[in-house]
């Protein structure tokens, strides 16, 4: 069996930081790995080691900068990488859902796997949207916010669990090739080997242009324009307390006592 | 066209408060269109939950009864077809996590443009503007689209509808392709439960990702036992297994509504103030002023948890 797993590099902000036009101005930002992501890498790596899948592929659309980040699912044991980017995407501030789901979806058309995984959401603008919208452009089955998989896949059936809203859990069967959603607590993610991190320089990280995806750039024109940001007004009225660690608490410990919740 | 239909929620036998919610935001969005608004409720007692959803400003709600609870094909075949019927110039649903399995599919389907978890929208001729979130909540955007679209709104943004309606109620005669279905539900588990029920706590001293290690925890669960409070947390912590399931709070875990809710080292993602904005009085430990947990805190500490937790701890001790 072969999966293929969808990466991102998310950005992450620092705790201050200055918005320029529709962007967070670039020296505030950072990179990192989608934390979804993560977690389902984690499980394909441990469906290939429990013998089920022979074959981990991941796939990313992105710039060449974020080819270390894709490197660690490299790290943590897939096979290999296909990184999408093309001239025609540089300077898109915002690839939507639609835009993402025709470049994924050309790449799982060639790649063939049984199974798909991706993130529930990617963490910088978390449309929670790519991997059902994938599945449904390529006829696969699909499950959103999975958060438990058995991993026997007999009979071409996954069985999962997907996380619902307050602490219940739905029991399904999904029929092969599929696409899952992967939540965070699914699995104990990994952290790359010394080793992993060596072996990962050597495995075949493959770029490809639309044109090589056999993708047409008009067909990617993003439909969704960001057009504002801006830091939330703040409804509250916090009280902040201001001093050395010691005042602070005292403030914090009067107002327990205060409210009777604390002696 | 210039109608809405929105996509009602429900589970085991209830519709969920969200489903009320996306009335108010599918009636003033039909108010900036000039159009009406549709709902449509499908699977399990749907007459029953169609006299409940016909509140005001609901002017036609279309049952389709097929089967009991959410299945994403049925909602996508049945939904794929009112769009053909009834030509609406937005498609609405929940961003929970049963809309998330299916919106993001029928905007596929439809080739149309989605926008999810949107939390403010404004309709302007063919122009949407939809007001969401990214980065975790520390920044908002706007962002528009023209024409047709599928959009999912965030719970709790939106009031619940009230009063009673004069919708017409119609069953919709959808034509299910038994053999498109692809996945079936075999079962509903509850999880978190165990010793303790965290929503019956006066007291709750809650840790997330700011405590870095699980021997940190140590720290915390000293000041849980110096005030006599109970220990909550964030997902991550949850997620890590530092604490079991019952101790989440939020979307997935638990609701709750202490006297005071203390909160160290979380930033407040909607999705964990969904299940504690309803404290009495929150209080945060953070060292990042901007986080979003300030937005709906009290009272705040902006330092760092490591210097603040042990002064604490020594003053109830
Ligand atoms: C479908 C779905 C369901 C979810 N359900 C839930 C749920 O039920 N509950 C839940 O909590 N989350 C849930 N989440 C996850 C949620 O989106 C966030 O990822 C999560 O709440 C973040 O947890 P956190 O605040 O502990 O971590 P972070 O967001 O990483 O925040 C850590 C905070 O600690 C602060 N900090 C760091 N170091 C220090 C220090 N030394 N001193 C003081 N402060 C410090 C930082 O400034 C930061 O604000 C869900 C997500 C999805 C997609
Ligand atoms: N640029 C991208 N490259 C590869 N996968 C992506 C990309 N964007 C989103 N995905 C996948 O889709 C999931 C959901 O993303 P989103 O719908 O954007 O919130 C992520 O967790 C990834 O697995």
């Amino acid at each position: 069996m072969k999966i293929l797993v969808t990466v991102k590099e998310v950005a992450t902000v620092e705790d201050e930081f200055e918005i320029e036009g529709t962007e967070i101005a670039g020296k505030y930002l950072g990179a990192d790995l989608n934390e979804w992501d993560d977690y389902a890498i984690e499980e394909a790596v441990q469906l290939q080691e429990d013998g089920i899948a022979d074959e981990v592929v991941a796939v990313t659309i992105g710039p060449e900068d974020c080819e270390q980040t894709i490197r660690q699912a490299l790290a943590k044991g897939a096979d290999r990488a296909v990184r999408v980017w093309d001239d025609a995407l540089e300077g898109v501030d915002l690839l939507d859902v639609n835009a993402k789901t025709e470049i994924l979806s050309a790449v799982i058309e060639a790649e063939e796997p049984d199974l798909v995984l991706s993130g529930v959401q990617a963490g910088d603008d978390s449309f929670g949207a790519t991997g059902v919208s994938v599945a449904e452009q390529l006829g696969f089955q699909w499950g959103a916010v999975v958060n438990h998989l058995e991993h026997d896949l007999e009979d071409g059936v996954a069985s999962v669990r997907r996380e619902l809203e307050g602490g219940v859990e739905e029991l399904t069967d999904i029929e092969l090739p599929a696409v899952l959603t992967i939540q965070t607590g699914i699995n104990e993610p990994r952290y790359a080997s010394l080793r992993g991190i060596r072996q990962a320089q050597r495995k075949e990280l493959d770029v490809q242009t639309l044109a090589d995806i056999g993708v047409d750039e008009s067909t990617i024109e993003t439909e969704l324009e960001l057009t504002d940001m801006y830091e939330p007004e703040s409804e509250s009225d916090v009280t902040t307390w201001e001093g050395s660690a010691e005042e602070t608490a005292g403030e914090l410990g009067e107002l327990l006592r205060e409210k009777g919740v604390a002696q | 066209m210039s109608d809405i239909l929105a996509v009602a929620d429900h589970r085991r036998g209830d519709l969920r408060d969200v489903s009320y919610e996306l009335i108010t935001a599918g009636r003033e969005l039909a108010d900036e269109t000039g159009g009406d608004l549709h709902l449509a409720v499908i699977s399990g007692t749907v007459d029953d939950f169609a006299d409940k959803l016909n509140r005001d400003g609901v002017d036609a709600i279309h049952t389709v009864d097929h089967g009991e609870e959410f299945n994403h094909d049925v909602y996508a075949q049945a939904v794929t077809q009112l769009y053909d019927e009834l030509a609406p110039q937005y498609v609405l649903t929940p961003n929970s996590v049963n809309g998330l399995d299916y919106a993001p599919a029928i905007a596929n389907e439809l080739d149309l443009p989605v926008v999810t978890d949107t939390v403010d929208l404004e309709a302007d001729g063919e122009t949407l503007i939809a007001t969401r979130e990214m980065y975790g909540g520390k920044v908002e955007t706007t962002t528009e689209l023209e024409g047709d679209a599928v959009v999912t709104i965030r719970g709790a943004e939106w009031p619940a509808a009230e009063g009673t309606g004069d919708a017409a109620i119609e069953a919709f005669d959808a034509d299910i392709d038994e053999d498109a279905i692809g996945s079936t539900v075999t079962g509903f588990e509850e999880v978190g439960g165990g010793d303790v029920d965290i929503s019956e706590a006066d007291l709750l001293v809650s840790v997330g990702r700011g405590i870095e290690e699980e021997e940190n925890l140590e720290m915390i669960r000293e000041l849980a036992d110096a005030l006599d409070a109970t220990l909550s947390s964030s997902r991550p912590i949850v997620d890590n297994g530092w604490l079991p399931k019952n101790r989440q709070v939020g979307q997935s875990g638990k609701v709750v509504t202490p006297d005071v809710y203390i909160a160290i080292g979380i930033s407040g993602a909607v999705q964990h103030v969904a299940g504690m904005k309803g404290s009495d009085t929150i209080v945060a430990i953070n060292t990042d002023p901007n986080a979003p947990i300030m937005d709906i805190a009290d009272y705040a500490i902006v330092d760092d948890l490591f210097d603040v937790v042990p002064e604490l701890i020594e003053e109830f001790q």
